[in-house]
């Protein structure tokens, strides 16, 4: 009867309309993954500085987000309380999977976090620098193996971005993609692959720890307590990072978009949020209204001219 | 402080009153969801993250154990007695079990599951605190060729779990194949089989098409029997408990299934259900009793479940010594164990030995737990069986509709349940067996990118398939579980085997 209980509460919390002052957040990925998480600290940093009463996270699972924000675009229009969580991954995601609907259908509010991507090997690889790994890819680009996350994720397109700055062909580059940056993680340090590439987090432990030598990363300075370069130090002009936003339902009216963006605004200074970014690690890249807009515009044609390069997007 | 020091001031932390408390809500709480078919351990523990944060760091971790042991269980509670496995790994466990609590050994069937995981908690439990270095050095050995051989020696073994037609069987296992190749192709991010239809971009769920398979279709061959069928199943024959006999057949598959189980879930892409299905195949191997097999073997549902719990505690072995989530539950352990601003990785053990400690401890406490909590209970479970047929098979229906949508918010996903069901109903009538397709599901697109990603790496040169020494030794191992059955037939020995093989269901 109990689990009877539990299932109907579950089934009414998803049928259920929410209140006017309280959020809806979608993650459109399973728990557990990074915009899952996202998605939930948002919910308890919302809650714990008072900007909404009640929050509630729904997960929506399924090819790099898309399948939740096709949901969120056609079932949420002009709903004022639903957000969603997005990012750079979902960008790419929208064009190899031809998806109908794109970021264009919702109304993005803010860039909220971003991290770098890190570019590692093994510690008993003899590639000690990114002018080693250049050099054997202009050698051999097949006999390079990169290891990282889903085929046209953000870690793929760094490997392209890589290889063209290096002048080797991106449609010739050996990318291995496994289901995540863990399971990348495991291959690279059991030397199946050449090289590694995925978010600096992924790796920080094992950078630390000595198992891994980060060789670059790629965003345009330094991550503090590491002594390895930016990509664009090591002489490629290269800056990648995996951002990640949150974005409103479409059909809004400007009076509601503001006072989402204020919202979220709120939350971003808070500083129950600045402590979450914090114990996660996560960089803050805050950056609202026409700017981010902007911005937005710029990564959406920048990954589609890479992803062409490499060959996923005809 | 030496290793044992170190488990012996976590237990002691674990076994507070107040940490005991927490490690009952956690396992009542998980064990509740975990018979949700469709609903896992890892949603259950993300929903109730949130409550946990409120709790010190050894109080949040003690009932995470609880939720993540809990979760297992109670899959194999509705696994064994209403044929709705919840999670992919009870799939085996209703092969057997569903079999034994038709016949009216429900209880014994329970028990040895409750008590099985127990022993392979336990043990695992002990293995992760001592041996969890060695083991992930071993695991990491393991590249794509390694885990292709792995995939070809699941399917040669899971084959003999086809029944009795081997040609049914393998019609069967490709109908899985088939579905396995919808959606995006993981290597190269291009859409296969979508038919433009966004909620196939990620392929068909495995619990979607079990539940579908499984407690669908069996509702609709129930419902299409009408009133010939048989008219109530026999609750209890004999005892609730295990007698002496079924003690005596079970605690060799405990051990082995433990012994199969813990390495598998400790490599990065093994996966819990692969060795439920090496359990299950060998114990189908080993048995003194084969023509019980498939007619409710308490052996087949004894070694699956040891190897199941098992291999979840393997899974914390990369999850705390190379901060590598497996599972999507690890990975929401870990979000958990962030909160905290702990990063679990290679130097968890040295910088943080405490906080590891508690949670070995934690886990010992909830397995001991949940087996307080579930063999009382098991008098109560085998009732749910009494309850009159078209009322069952109801609650069956709103159960298996309640997790599919409780998961996956969806109307294609309802959708495809029922075609399912349908199709499910139409193998049961004409006498095709229904794991074979669900196991095709689990192990195709493993093995795909398994072999895609061993060939690209070596630029299509095929001969590193064979020359890795651990690739070589399973690929023999797989020849010979295919070539000596058949030997043996050659030398006349076949009967025994089409004996063994006729008995299958």
């Amino acid at each position: 009867m109990k689990h009877f209980i539990f299932a109907s509460l579950i089934a009414c919390a998803m049928a259920l309309p929410a209140h006017a002052t309280d959020y809806t957040i979608m993650a459109p990925a399973a728990p557990g993954g990074g915009w899952d998480q996202t998605a939930r600290s948002l919910q308890t940093a919302l809650q714990q500085e008072g900007v909404s009463k009640s929050v509630q996270v729904i997960n929506v699972p399924g090819a790099g987000g898309t399948i939740g924000l096709a949901q969120f675009a056609s079932q949420q229009k002009g709903k004022a309380n639903a957000l969603i969580v997005g990012g750079y991954v979902m960008v790419g995601a929208i064009l190899t999977n031809k998806s109908p609907v794109s970021l264009k259908d919702v109304t993005p509010i803010a860039r909220l976090t971003g991290e770098n991507e890190a570019l590692v090997v093994p510690a008993s690889s003899p590639l000690k620098s990114v002018a080693d790994l250049v050099a054997e890819l202009k050698k051999n680009p097949g006999a390079v193996s990169w290891g990282g996350g889903s085929a046209g994720g953000v870690d793929h397109i760094t490997a392209g971005l890589i290889a063209k700055a290096a002048g080797v062909d991106p449609t010739k580059i050996n990318y291995i993609a496994f289901s995540g940056g863990g399971e990348a993680l495991a291959a690279i340090l059991g030397s199946q692959v050449t090289v590694g590439i995925s978010g600096f987090g992924e790796f920080e432990a094992q950078i630390k720890a000595g198992t891994l030598r980060l060789l670059a990363t790629s965003g345009d300075a330094r991550i503090p307590g590491t002594d390895a370069p930016t990509l664009k130090e090591a002489g490629l002009d290269v800056s990648v990072q995996n951002w990640r936003m949150i974005a409103a339902a479409p059909g809004l009216t400007d009076a509601q978009k503001a006072a989402v963006t204020a919202d979220i605004q709120k939350l971003a200074t808070s500083k129950t949020w600045q402590e979450t970014l914090k114990t996660k690690g996560w960089q803050d890249t805050y950056l609202s209204g026409p700017a981010f807009e902007a911005q937005l515009a710029k990564d959406i044609s920048a990954t589609e001219a890479i992803l062409k390069d490499i060959g996923l997007v005809k | 402080m030496s290793t044992f020091e170190f488990l012996m001031q976590g237990l002691l932390v674990a076994a507070q009153p107040m940490n005991l408390f927490y490690a009952l809500i956690g396992v009542t709480l998980g064990t509740a969801v975990g018979v949700l078919p469709g609903i896992g351990p890892a949603l259950t523990v993300a929903l109730l993250l949130p409550v946990t944060y409120q709790l010190d760091p050894a109080g949040s971790l003690i009932m995470f154990a609880g939720i993540y042991y809990g979760g297992m269980y109670g899959g194999s509670t509705t696994s064994i007695l209403l044929n709705t496995p919840g999670e992919s790994a009870s799939i085996v466990t209703a092969l057997e079990g569903n079999k034994m609590a038709r016949a009216g050994r429900g209880g014994p069937a329970l028990a040895t599951a409750a008590i099985g995981s127990f022993v392979a908690g336990l043990i695992a439990t002990i293995g992760l605190a001592f041996i969890a270095p060695f083991i992930v050095k071993l695991a990491l050995v393991f590249g794509p060729r390694e885990y292709f051989a792995l995939m070809v020696l699941a399917f040669v073994t899971v084959s003999s779990a086809f029944g009795d037609s081997t040609l049914r069987g393998l019609t069967a296992l490709f109908i899985g194949l088939a579905l396995s190749t919808i959606g995006i192709d993981q290597l190269t991010g291009q859409t296969r089989l979508a038919f433009g239809v966004p909620d196939l971009l990620d392929g068909i769920e495995v619990t979607t098409l079990a539940v579908a398979m499984f407690a669908i279709g069996e509702t609709l061959f129930i419902a299409a029997q009408g009133n010939k069928g048989p008219d109530k199943v026999e609750a209890v024959k004999g005892s609730v408990w295990m007698s002496a006999t079924d003690w005596a057949r079970s605690w060799k598959p405990w051990l082995r299934g433990t012994l199969i189980g813990f390495p598998i879930g400790a490599m990065p892409a093994g996966g819990a259900e692969i060795g439920t299905f090496l359990s299950y195949a060998t114990e189908k191997r080993l048995t003194k009793h084969p023509e019980e097999f498939g007619h409710g073997a308490i052996e087949g549902v004894a070694g699956p479940e040891a190897a199941n719990n098992a291999s979840a505690a393997g899974t914390l072995v990369p999850l705390l010594t190379l901060g590598l989530p497996t599972t999507a539950t690890a990975a929401i352990m870990l979000a958990g164990f962030q909160q905290f601003g702990l990063q679990p990785g290679p130097l968890l053990f040295a910088t943080n030995p405490q906080l590891v400690w508690g949670l070995i401890a934690s886990l010992l406490i909830a397995n001991f737990m949940l087996l307080v909590l579930n063999l009382p209970l098991i008098g109560l479970w085998v009732r749910l069986l009494t309850i009159p047929k078209p009322w069952l098979y109801a609650g069956i229906l709103l159960f298996a509709t309640l997790g599919t949508i409780g998961a996956n918010p969806s109307v294609f996903e309802l959708g495809m349940l029922l075609a399912f069901g349908v199709l499910g109903y139409i193998m049961r009538v004409f006498g095709y067996p229904i794991a074979p397709v669900v196991v095709g599901l689990i192990l195709g697109p493993m093995a795909e990118q398994q072999l895609r990603r061993a060939l690209a790496i070596s630029q299509g040169d095929f001969s590193v398939l064979f020359t890795s020494p651990i690739a070589a030794v399973l690929l023999t191992i797989a020849a010979l579980a295919l070539i000596v059955p058949l030997i043996l037939r050659a030398r006349g020995r076949g009967e025994v085997l089409s004996q063994m093989a006729a008995n299958e269901d």
